[in-house]
């Protein structure tokens, strides 16, 4: 077993996230991209863990950590998604300024 | 700290009759309620009298109400056998102060003897009916509930003054009564005249006072005790404990009597005290206050008894002055009020000549029915004042007819006055004359004889002026209701019988007499009281009292046309003499009080203005230009440049960081990753 072909796949993956964070206008697209990141630190926790093979088994229960709030985040920032659509007709993230000075 | 000591009744009493002394009851032991009930009274009408249905008065007559159940019952105690209890209440240890060799210490208490069982009976006595009638004479008045809250501050402080057992609260009463008359005589201060004349009688008697405390200071480090009772069982014993100081001190003493009792030659207070309302008068000016004087020397009494005996020659050529030289201004007086003010001087002369001379019994026996016959007169002439609206008896006359009670009242007060048998007066001037010439002052006997003589003469011309003759007031004046009627025949009757208390040799059964009653005392007197009539005396008075009343008669009354003539006779020297008061006011006010209103007060005026303040006025200039220099230099061009700089700097740096906060997530997130891949270059190249 090769630690730095996991590694690879999880720098990949998160630079993708960042990517798709950065660059996407739509806020759902933009929440699929942090998910994505979130899926890379998992890989990154889980391969340590399997390399190491400790018996506390630390890695899996941070990924299920991460799996867990990633699961909330979403759940939390597609109701938002949702009233700033229902309010303003548009999902842009572009156009949610609202919090500046 | 607090203890209270009850002393045991000591021994007994006067001069003869021995008997024993009891403690008195219940009514003994509480006497204090006398004493602090008009205290009481004064602040509750200050608090609410203006509320009540009587504006306080019945406040007042309320406490005096109560005051005259506890003294009448102790006074017939004491007449069936003596009383005397002392309580002492420690209020404070004062220590040797460095003067004495004995401990001082600050006490309040009351004593209940012979003596002031007969004050607290005068004053409650006198001050309830004075109370009733100026509940009616007062009626409409400006300020009626701040009256009679004084009135009851003065029944307080007197009382206090006469049941002292020490010097020190005494001294108390004695400035309380002065308060109270300062305040009373001042009522309508509204009067320049009325506010000077309360004024002179404070300042008069502050002169007083200043022998008194004197005296206080004096004796009390020798005694060791600010106790009578200890002066008192020391003179008894001849003990050489003051030594020296006992003349100077007696005399010291006596000066405070002076003021007080209105004594030649500070009594120039007492006439112009007539500016106070009526009743004022009667109570304070003629039967109580001024008689703190005389109370003090029977206080005292065995201080000049046994140990001060030089200081008494003195004392009785000031009293005879007084009362015989003073007298005369009463007769050309038109003033009705003045004239009995001049007439209790002189009274007030009599006592103390008594006792000076050692008459103990005589000086007090003519305190009490003076307090009745001239209490009686005072309120007569108050009653006649209230019918007329006026002082003069220029604007009276005739007023028999109309107000018969008045009349005859006055009437009855004149006479005794007078000295005519058997009325009260009588029996006291007889006594008087008696220890005056048993005591070997022959001379001054003589003197207070023909003092006798114009007692009933100017008593005839203002009873001849005011109820004789034709009105010559306007309106019609009619008599006085009867709340103020009532007092008149209630004091009337013991202007006649009191006398009879009295009678040399006469004891009363059951009850004794008036020598016994004030013999109740915790040491033996040793003073002079005549065991029978002395019929030639009492024939020389009555005398005196006749002629003086024939004359005044003869002078004043028999037909209307020629009586303002009479009175207004100017008899050259004589008239001006008197009309000025001797010129003893001008004196006064020439060579003590105008040097100080005028030089003085200018010199401390121009001192205040041109020194103090130039001082002051100089500390404030200095300290304003050396504000108004850290105002503009430290704190404009200091403090505030380094705070606008710094509040400058902030906003200027606040305006720049805003741009950064563009609200745009993506542009947060970019400078996050940004950020993070910063760390990340710099983790890898330290390690």
């Amino acid at each position: 077993m090769i630690l730095s072909q996991f590694l690879v796949l999880g720098a990949l993956l998160f630079s993708i996230g960042v990517y798709g964070l950065l660059s996407r206008r739509n806020a759902v697209t933009v929440l699929l991209a942090v998910e994505l990141m979130l899926a890379a630190v998992n890989i990154n926790l889980i391969a340590f863990e399997a390399f190491w093979n400790t018996a506390a088994a630390h890695g899996q229960i941070f990924a299920i950590f991460v799996i867990t709030i990633a699961a909330a985040e979403v759940g939390i920032g597609l109701a938002i998604i949702l009233l700033v659509f229902r309010n303003r007709a548009s999902g842009n993230i572009d156009q949610l300024d609202l919090m500046r000075w | 700290m607090v203890s209270v000591a009850a002393s045991a009744p000591l021994i007994l009493a006067a001069g003869d009759g021995a008997a024993d002394l009891s403690s008195g009851g219940f009514f003994a032991a509480t006497a204090w309620i006398m004493l602090v009930l008009p205290f009481a009274a004064f602040l509750a009408i200050i608090l609410v009298g203006k509320r009540m249905k009587g504006l306080g008065a019945e406040l007042a007559i309320g406490a005096m109400g109560v005051n005259l159940v506890w003294a009448s019952v102790l006074f017939v105690q004491n007449m069936a056998g003596g009383i005397y209890r002392e309580v002492n209440l420690t209020i404070a240890e004062i220590g040797t102060l460095g003067i004495t060799d004995r401990n001082l210490s600050f006490e309040l208490g009351f004593v209940v003897d012979g003596l002031s069982i007969m004050m607290y009976w005068v004053v409650a006595f006198v001050g309830f009916l004075v109370f009733v009638y100026a509940h009616g004479y007062m009626k409409g008045d400006i300020r009626v509930p701040w009256f009679f809250a004084s009135l009851s501050l003065f029944a307080g402080s007197m009382l206090v003054l006469v049941g002292a057992p020490n010097l020190i609260q005494l001294i108390i009463g004695w400035e309380g009564v002065g308060l109270a008359s300062y305040l009373l005589i001042g009522h309508y201060w509204e009067e320049k005249e009325n506010s000077d004349a309360a004024v002179k009688a404070f300042l008069t008697n502050k002169v007083a006072d200043v022998g008194l405390i004197l005296g206080t200071i004096l004796l009390v480090p020798a005694l060791g005790t600010f106790r009578f009772s200890a002066l008192s069982t020391a003179a008894d014993a001849h003990s050489d404990l003051l030594g020296g100081v006992a003349v100077a001190g007696a005399l010291l003493l006596f000066f405070g009597a002076m003021g007080k009792s209105a004594q030649f030659p500070l009594h120039v207070w007492l006439p112009d005290a007539m500016a106070g309302p009526t009743p004022v008068s009667a109570l304070m000016h003629a039967a109580t206050m001024v008689t703190a004087g005389i109370y003090l020397m029977a206080r005292t009494f065995p201080l000049y008894q046994q140990m001060a005996t030089e200081a008494r020659p003195w004392m009785v050529t000031i009293a005879v002055i007084t009362l015989f030289v003073l007298g005369f201004l009463a007769l050309v007086a038109d003033d009705l009020k003045r004239v009995l003010a001049y007439s209790t001087v002189s009274q007030l002369g009599y006592m103390m000549a008594a006792m000076a001379a050692g008459g103990y019994t005589a000086g007090l026996f003519h305190l009490f029915t003076h307090a009745f016959f001239k209490a009686l007169l005072f309120l007569g002439a108050g009653s006649v004042i209230h019918a007329v609206h006026s002082n003069n008896m220029s604007d009276m006359g005739g007023l028999r007819k109309e107000m018969p009670v008045t009349f005859w009242t006055f009437v009855v007060g004149s006479l005794s006055l007078a000295g005519v048998i058997p009325l009260a007066g009588f029996w006291s001037k007889d006594e008087i004359l008696a220890t005056l010439g048993h005591e070997g002052y022959t001379a001054f006997m003589w003197v207070a004889i023909l003092g006798a003589f114009v007692t009933a003469f100017y008593m005839t011309r203002a009873v001849a002026l005011t109820f004789f003759g034709t009105y010559k007031g306007h309106g019609h004046p009619h008599e006085s209701p009867r709340v103020m009627t009532a007092p008149l025949v209630a004091l009337a009757v013991p202007s006649v019988i009191a006398g009879l208390l009295n009678v040399p040799g006469v004891s009363w059964g059951p009850i004794h007499n008036f020598t016994d009653w004030v013999g109740a005392r915790i040491v033996p007197m040793g003073d002079y009281h005549p065991k029978a009539i002395e019929w030639d005396l009492a024939a020389y008075g009555l005398i005196a009292a006749l002629a003086g009343i024939a004359l005044g008669w003869r002078l004043f009354a028999p037909d209307a046309g020629t009586q303002q003539a009479r009175d207004r006779l100017r008899i050259p020297v004589l008239y001006p003499l008197l009309h000025n008061k001797y010129y003893i006011d001008d004196l006064y006010m020439k060579g003590v009080v105008n040097p100080i209103k005028g030089p003085l007060a200018r010199a401390v005026d121009w001192v205040n203005g041109y020194v103090i303040d130039a001082a002051i006025n100089g500390a404030g200039a200095i300290t304003a230009w050396l504000g108004g220099l850290v105002y503009r230099r430290l704190d404009q061009q200091g403090i505030d440049l380094v705070l606008n700089a710094a509040a400058g700097g902030t906003r200027g740096a606040g305006k720049r960081l805003g741009l950064v906060q563009t609200g745009k997530v993506q542009q947060y997130a970019g400078a996050f990753v940004v950020g993070a891949l910063l760390l990340v270059v710099a983790f890898v190249l330290v390690t």
